[in-house]
């Protein structure tokens, strides 16, 4: 299922906070949404998946506006891990795992669970209770449950956000490998080799606008990146894979005016 | 879970029997079970049919009510401390009962006092379902309630204090303090169609509530509609707590504790707590209603004082829990 976004503005206390954005995500391809604090790239999260208003423009799904969808067939068709990882009640690990099959009517450990756990690498942990578990696990139980709607289209909040590194690339090895099995994946990051080494295509954002999208090499040309989060970068490659280091920050403070390069 | 709910519903019908079988007045059940079966008119059976039925089935109903509500709120709110007296409901029905009382109704009708509850309980629901569908948060309902309950309390304070004698006071006071004394069967047809509609509503929303356990971003994403979620628990529990407050007075900490006590006996889950939480706040409210009939004071005590002051001492020893699990 292809994911589109034509042209969304989303309005918060009378500001555009996405403003006349247009992106397309399609099964089998991870897309990066980067950008510095306060871009936007939560909120065009959130409107993507109807949990906020859209104010202009339209979020179609092949070609369906998402809002003729029932919230049941959306909650099926798109799954969304949210940034903060909150579990208010201290559920087994695999009964947090089943709500994500709320929406196909049942929330029982099926064998969509048992997949999910064993992509996030949680099998091991499916009996104990959620309470029990360090901040590594408990983002790997948050995606595991994402995964188990088993949606075409999956958006991920910084899924990585305050995990360690060996735990930040293993969520990313999982998300990639979703994308792989015909999923949409779209997700919200702020490390940029992370970004540049598992996505196909990044959308870089700046002051809720569109600054610019394409391969992760060009997106994140130097002076880009400059523009956008008044920081010089260090580049280079290793094994045939691109690494960008922040170095250093900018005299002058990120543009506050965007212009769209694609 | 299934077996805890058979548990809990056969525990409900054993402390209803019981209920029924105690009194003040020493009494031959079979023969007046028998006499009110064969339809004959004798002491016993008027005793059964109009005191003593009445009194078990309100003390089953409202502490069935209390209990889910109770669970139902603490689910939607994500918060173990929400009870059925936090949206505002149980401070207007007492209200409305107090205004009956004051204005001399009750003492004309006697139904007026219920009815004072069942209003004041109606109309602060159509405030929270007014907010509740003008999309308001959940921390907005909850301070909603709390406005609501300060406002109730103040009036209620000033009946007392403007209350035609020392004596009429006195009445109100002991009225607020919950009791299913003298309660008949016109109490359990006024209140029970409230009740029966709020556990419907709320019991609605069980799937809802598992949702919610990750907030209500996620909910929402899960395909669950966070303001039919809000109209459900807060319409039905308003119309099951309102009704029972306008027939037993004010009954508290059944719905605060009940479902702490089952929630590790089911897994934590919030829409599982549901029933067995209406079934243990039957079983407690009955149980609570027996021992005050066995405990020879005079006055009788009043429910609402021993359910406190079960509950209070065991919230206590529940918070310590919490807060040595690091919750």
């Amino acid at each position: 299922m292809i994911l589109e976004a034509r042209q969304l503005t989303v309005r918060r206390g009378g500001a555009d906070v996405v403003r006349d954005l247009s992106l397309v995500a399609r099964p089998g391809e991870m897309l990066g949404l980067i950008g510095p604090n306060g871009a936007g790239k939560t909120s065009l999260l959130r409107a993507l998946c109807e949990l906020d208003p859209v104010a202009e423009g339209t979020v179609l799904l092949d070609g369906q506006p998402a809002s003729d969808f029932g919230a049941q067939r959306l909650g099926r068709t798109v799954s969304y891990l949210a940034q903060s990882g909150r579990i208010h009640w201290p559920l087994r690990v695999e009964e947090v795992v089943a709500l994500g099959r709320l929406p196909h009517g049942e929330s029982i450990v099926d064998a969509a669970v048992q997949r999910a756990m064993g992509a996030a690498d949680i099998l091991h942990l499916r009996g104990r209770t959620t309470g029990a578990l360090s901040g590594g696990e408990r983002a790997r139980v948050l995606l595991a449950r994402a995964l188990a709607v088993e949606a075409p289209i999956l958006l991920v909040d910084e899924p990585v956000a305050s995990l360690d590194p060996y735990h930040q690339l293993q969520v990313m090895e999982v998300l990639r490998a979703t994308a792989r099995g015909a999923v949409a994946v779209v997700a919200v990051l702020h490390d940029l080799t992370l970004a540049a080494r598992f996505c196909d295509r990044l959308l870089l954002m700046a002051n809720g606008q569109s600054l610019a999208e394409g391969e992760p090499a060009h997106v994140l040309a130097p002076a880009r990146v400059r523009r956008a989060y008044g920081v010089s970068v260090e580049t280079g490659q290793r094994h045939g894979e691109p690494f960008i280091l922040p170095w250093r920050r900018c005299p002058s403070p990120p543009e506050t005016q965007t212009s769209h390069e694609a | 879970m299934m077996r805890l709910s058979l548990l809990l519903a056969l525990l409900t019908l054993a402390l209803m029997a019981v209920s029924v079988a105690l009194g003040p007045v020493p009494f031959d059940l079979a023969a007046a079970i028998g006499d009110l079966l064969a339809g004959r008119p004798t002491l016993e059976a008027l005793v059964l049919a109009d005191l003593r039925i009445p009194r078990a089935v309100l003390g089953a109903a409202v502490g069935f009510s209390l209990g889910l509500t109770g669970a139902a709120l603490q689910g939607l709110m994500r918060n173990p401390l929400a009870d059925p007296g936090v949206v505002g409901v149980s401070g207007a029905a007492a209200l409305g009962a107090v205004l009956a009382f004051y204005f001399g109704w009750s003492s004309v009708f006697a139904l007026a006092l219920p009815l004072g509850g069942l209003v004041g309980a109606g109309l602060s629901t159509a405030l929270l379902l007014m907010l509740a569908r003008r999309g308001a948060s959940t921390a907005t309902l909850i301070l909603a309630g709390v406005a609501l309950n300060s406002l109730a309390g103040a009036l209620t304070a000033l009946a007392l204090n403007l209350a035609p004698s020392p004596y009429a006071a006195l009445e109100v006071v002991f009225w607020l303090m919950g009791s299913l004394s003298e309660r008949s069967l016109q109490h359990v047809g006024l209140a029970l169609p409230f009740m029966a509609i709020g556990w419907v509503l709320v019991l609605a929303t069980g799937r809802a509530m598992d949702a919610l356990t990750l907030g209500e971003d996620t909910a929402q994403s899960l395909g669950f509609s966070l303001r039919r979620t809000r109209l459900l628990v807060v319409g039905g529990a308003a119309a099951c707590v309102g009704a029972s407050v306008a027939v037993a007075g004010a009954i508290g900490f059944v719905g605060l504790v009940v479902p702490h006590l089952l929630r590790p006996l089911i897994g934590h889950r919030p829409g599982r707590l549901l029933v067995v939480s209406g079934l243990a706040g039957a079983a407690l409210t009955l149980g609570a209603d027996i021992l005050v009939r066995l405990i020879p004071t005079r006055p009788e005590l009043k429910l609402g004082v021993v359910t406190a002051l079960i509950g209070a001492p065991v919230f206590l020893v529940l918070l310590r829990r919490l807060r040595l699990d690091g919750e």
